[in-house]
């Protein structure tokens, strides 16, 4: 029986998405269920003088009205679970709804609780608040500077924290040969899963039991933050996420609104739904990005990199979101010498308050960031140097034979063949060929032009203990439980929590791989506390590393267990059992034989089991991985860059990547395919917009340029397969490969169509009027 | 602000439903929340992002822009009603086959606007049917494999015998 691992099973999670049969939050009907509507602060710095809700409790429909003086003392504000050690981190309070002043356009004022939506929605109408509008401040780098509005009076200076980390000093850079400096902004982006946030809860008094529907990411962290601000206990909150409509890191944090949704049918006794509508999405669901990079980058003459750091001013919104102090300072800094050997890097990140919607992790979450700045300052110093830039980057690129490598940043990178990749990458294109038809279409006023990104991500979080030496509140081990019912049929429970990226199949096919049982047979569970023992599910691309990792070791374990079963079945010693394909077999007398079914009816039974064998055929495994994984590769665009109007064509896209061994290469390609769309709609064309007095400007579909279809031709995809050491299956990772090298692939790409204009950098998203202007601007300096 | 109620007769995958609803409430909202088809998702409220998309007389329409009392005795077909799970319309088995789907949210509503595609253009080239799906937005697939999946179902339909047909009972049939 050939291997399910690396075929592409198609997808278990379809049928009932594609028949319109899932169950998204939204589409939890309960008997007796109320609609919650939340108003929110149209100004981005306000105190509240005053709030009248008597109109909208009069109100047709309406059952109750809170505002933020009616939760003080009734329930707990909402925590921040990232805490960056050394850094001087300050947490400000954060209550569900605002008490006395507001700090972003957004922020929750009250929450309407009505019988049908549109009630709800017409009684927000008729709350009355006056408010005294202070001034706000928007841009991080202005909120540092002296006499700035202060956000919180308890973070003085508007700093939330300031994190340091590497070994490049100033002398380092003093004797450098070659030193570049650039500054990079990486636009504030929104991450817009297609399902708008989304929570039902249902208070069971006789039980005591709060059930809870919810868009996330990560129910087990939920149940966690919730019973704290709640004040139910664990064991009595059950918290479901089965179906979740993306999330690309938007659905981590734990949210206010979901708070006020619990404790509104606590205090109601009634079930309770809020959706927000795409308005509110893009208000007071986490943003992601925005930070000021100012970078240094040194080397030699010869090609040679020595050194790079950054200063990192990350604008954090109002509020320090559940997981956000991690995003600019660990899952940024750590990666910033890339697949480099850069004997020297230091980061030093500053994390600012503002009036604006907080951020917190998107798609990548900090890699994306360090490796935009990196790439374009290679390219950079290669043009400095007047080096090719794919050259520069073979002469530093770590080879293969120096795994485990330990970098600058404290990292000991798993395993790699970063020159595979690229050659690979290189030949679908056609490098050299490509250079020189540029070249002849450059003499015709065509501008083509070609970038490369090799890159390494740190993904596959992580170990436990190295999450609590980085100040994350929560372990990063994952749970699994295979068990196999009495007909050889299994049930996979993962604590990771998939909400698009297949693992319903994938992990399908990892356990029957290891129990050689039909994929058919087995069904993965994911997404619901009272189901999975604990879990702290998916974003990081932890889901397979990590989660895919303890199922297998479960798996194992009820191969051992099955395995002293057949043994004592067949009148053998455990060691003369040989198991394949499904089959345990005597050794030598293939004939004398028991499927992995009839060991599985014998282990229920339980009639005739071997001494100390317990019954019944189960396994579980509480996996914490030794190490991060770090998968890598090479990304390729050639773009045409149409100089009367400034506009950028992709012609093509080439991905190749190296996420370890690839299970199921359908799902792994789709996985490519949307982060590269992600990844270009950053360089090109996506930005949130905030006016100076915090309004947000780019607040709806028609303002913020989401990727469509026809913006892009089909991706050349590819992998290589190199696998990682430190997991038992090999496997990495590959979620945000696309979203990390596609950045500044693009962008690179721009640069190289327009070097001979004399074009060093502008700023994303690369929209046809910026463009046209650095033309003209180019040529005119020229 | 709620008005007086008024009688709607709206036949729904085959199905004549008849409500009293207030002369505000979208179509999608009836069709959700009314008759709990809760295949139809809503993703935006600027009418851009094409989940709701559903069909009204065989036409693709953004059912959050549609009044209820608008689909008064018209036929909408939704998701549910395209194709079952032991007879899947060629576009639902072209999005399985092909993977163009990932967390499902945009599906129902992009799938109900491939058909109407299929529909006007039956054999469309790869530029027409990203040019066609202009109307939706989808964060996950990067599209290319929703371009695959369309393409699996444009050669299903003219594979079968009277294509045109097809459609138009899938639609109805259900
Ligand atoms: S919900 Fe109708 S277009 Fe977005
Ligand atoms: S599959 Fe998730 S938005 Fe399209």
């Amino acid at each position: 029986m050939a291997s399910v691992l690396g075929t592409a099973v198609k997808r278990r999670e379809d049928p009932r998405l594609i028949t319109g049969r899932g169950r998204y939050t939204d589409d939890v009907q309960l008997p007796g269920m109320l609609y919650a509507c939340i108003l929110r602060s149209p100004h981005a710095h306000a105190r509240i003088k005053r709030i009248d809700v008597s109109q909208a409790k009069a109100a047709p429909g309406v059952v109750a009205v809170f505002t933020g003086q009616d939760l003080v003392g009734r329930m707990g504000t909402i925590p921040t679970a990232w805490l960056p050690p050394d850094s001087g981190i300050r947490t400000t309070a954060h209550p569900a709804l605002a008490v006395d002043r507001v700090r972003y356009v957004g922020d929750g004022v009250a929450m309407v609780v009505a019988e049908d939506r549109y009630q709800a929605r017409d009684a927000v109408d008729l709350i009355r608040v006056e408010y005294e509008v202070l001034p706000a401040v928007v841009d991080q780098e202005e909120a540092l500077s002296e006499g700035a509005p202060q956000v919180h009076d308890d973070a003085p200076g508007n700093l939330a924290f300031h994190w340091k980390a590497g070994n490049a000093t100033d002398e380092v850079f003093a004797q450098a040969e070659v030193v570049v400096r650039q500054r990079f902004r990486q636009q504030r982006l929104i991450p817009n899963p297609m399902e708008p946030r989304s929570a039902v809860a249902d208070f069971n008094a006789s039980t005591g039991e709060l059930t809870m529907w919810l868009t996330s990411q990560n129910p087990h962290i939920h149940r966690l933050l919730l019973s704290g601000i709640l004040g139910i206990p664990e064991h009595k909150l059950r918290v479901v996420a089965v179906d979740v409509g993306g999330g690309f890191g938007a659905k981590i944090a734990c949210y206010p609104d979901e708070a006020l949704v619990g404790f509104a049918a606590l205090q109601l006794g009634r079930p309770v739904k809020w959706t927000e509508d795409r308005r509110e999405n893009f208000m007071a669901t986490t943003h992601g990005r925005d930070m000021i990079l100012d970078v240094e980058f040194a080397g030699r003459r010869d090609g040679t990199f020595t050194a790079i750091r950054v200063k990192n001013i990350a604008n954090m919104g109002a509020y320090l979101s559940t997981a956000a102090p991690g995003v600019p300072t660990i899952l940024f800094g750590l990666i910033v010498p890339g697949p480099y050997r850069i004997p020297y890097a230091g980061v030093d990140v500053r994390g600012v308050f503002t009036n604006t919607t907080p951020t917190d992790a998107y798609r990548g979450a900090g890699r994306p960031e360090a490796t935009y700045l990196l790439e374009r300052m290679v390219d950079l110093f290669a043009r400095e140097i007047g080096m090719d830039p794919v050259e520069v980057r073979r002469r530093n690129l770590i080879p293969a034979d120096a795994f485990p490598y330990n970098t600058a940043m404290g990292l000991q990178y798993d395993s790699g063949n970063y020159e595979e990749a690229l050659d690979k990458a290189l030949a679908m294109l056609g490098y050299e060929k490509f250079r020189e038809e540029q070249e002849k279409l450059r003499a015709e006023g065509r501008y083509l032009g070609v970038g490369v990104t090799t890159y390494v991500e740190i993904c596959g979080l992580g170990p436990s203990q190295v999450a609590g030496a980085v100040g994350f509140q929560g372990g990063l081990w994952e749970s699994a439980t295979v068990r196999v019912h009495p007909s050889g049929k299994v049930t996979a429970f993962t604590g990771t929590s998939p909400h698009g990226q297949g693992e319903e199949t994938t992990f399908a096919q990892i356990v029957s791989a290891k129990l050689g049982v039909p994929v058919e047979d087995v069904e993965v569970v994911h997404g619901d506390t009272h189901r999975i023992a604990m879990g702290w599910g998916t974003y990081g691309s932890r889901t397979t590393p990590v989660g895919g990792s303890a199922l297998a070791v479960a798996a194992d374990r009820v191969v051992e267990k099955a395995k002293k079963i057949a043994a004592h079945m067949l009148e053998v010693a455990e060691e003369d059992v040989v198991f394949a394909d499904g089959v345990f077999a005597v050794q030598g007398a293939p004939s004398r034989r028991a499927t992995f079914q009839e060991v599985a009816l014998q282990a229920y039974l339980a009639w005739n089991l071997p001494a100390g064998v317990e019954p019944a055929l189960e396994g579980s495994a509480f996996y914490d991985p030794t190490n991060f994984v770090y998968p890598f590769g090479t990304h390729i665009c050639v773009v045409e860059v149409l100089p009367d109007t400034g506009e950028v064509k992709i012609l093509r896209y080439i991905a190749v990547d190296d996420p370890g061994p690839v299970i199921n290469p359908m799902i792994a390609e789709g996985q490519v395919h949307g982060g590269i769309v992600q990844g270009i709609g950053q360089a090109l064309w996506e930005g949130a917009l905030y006016d100076e007095q915090g309004q947000l400007v780019s607040g709806t579909f028609m303002d913020y340029a989401m990727p469509k279809a026809r913006f892009f031709p089909a991706f050349e995809t590819a992998f290589t397969e190199t696998p990682s050491p430190h997991t038992p299956l090999g496997v990495k990772g590959i979620g945000e490969t696309g979203t990390i090298a596609a950045t500044p692939t693009v962008v690179n790409a721009v640069m190289d169509a327009l070097a001979h204009l004399g074009v060093r950098d502008i700023d994303m998203p690369l929209t046809p009027e910026r463009v046209w202007r650095a033309i003209r601007d180019g040529r005119d300096g020229a | 602000m709620e008005g007086q109620k008024v009688a709607v007769r709206i036949t729904v995958n085959g199905t004549v439903r008849t409500a009293m609803v207030e002369p505000r409430t979208l179509l999608v909202h009836f069709l959700r929340d009314g008759l709990g088809l809760t295949g139809t998702h809503v993703g935006c409220d600027t009418s851009q992002c094409g989940a709701c998309t559903v069909l009204l007389n065989g036409e693709a329409v953004k059912s959050c822009t549609v009044l209820a009392v608008q689909a008064d005795g018209a036929e909408v077909t939704t998701v549910e009603g395209l194709g079952s799970l032991d007879a899947l319309h060629p576009v639902q088995a072209g999005f399985w086959e092909k993977h163009g789907l990932q967390c499902g949210f945009c599906t129902p509503g992009v799938m109900m606007a491939a058909v109407a595609l299929l529909k006007e253009n039956p054999n469309p080239t790869e530029e027409e049917i990203r040019e066609g799906l202009e109307g939706v937005l989808c964060r996950c697939t990067g599209y290319q494999n929703i371009v695959r999946a369309i393409q699996y179902a444009a050669k299903q339909l003219a594979s079968e015998a009277e294509p045109s047909e097809q459609v138009a009972a899938a639609g109805g049939d259900a």
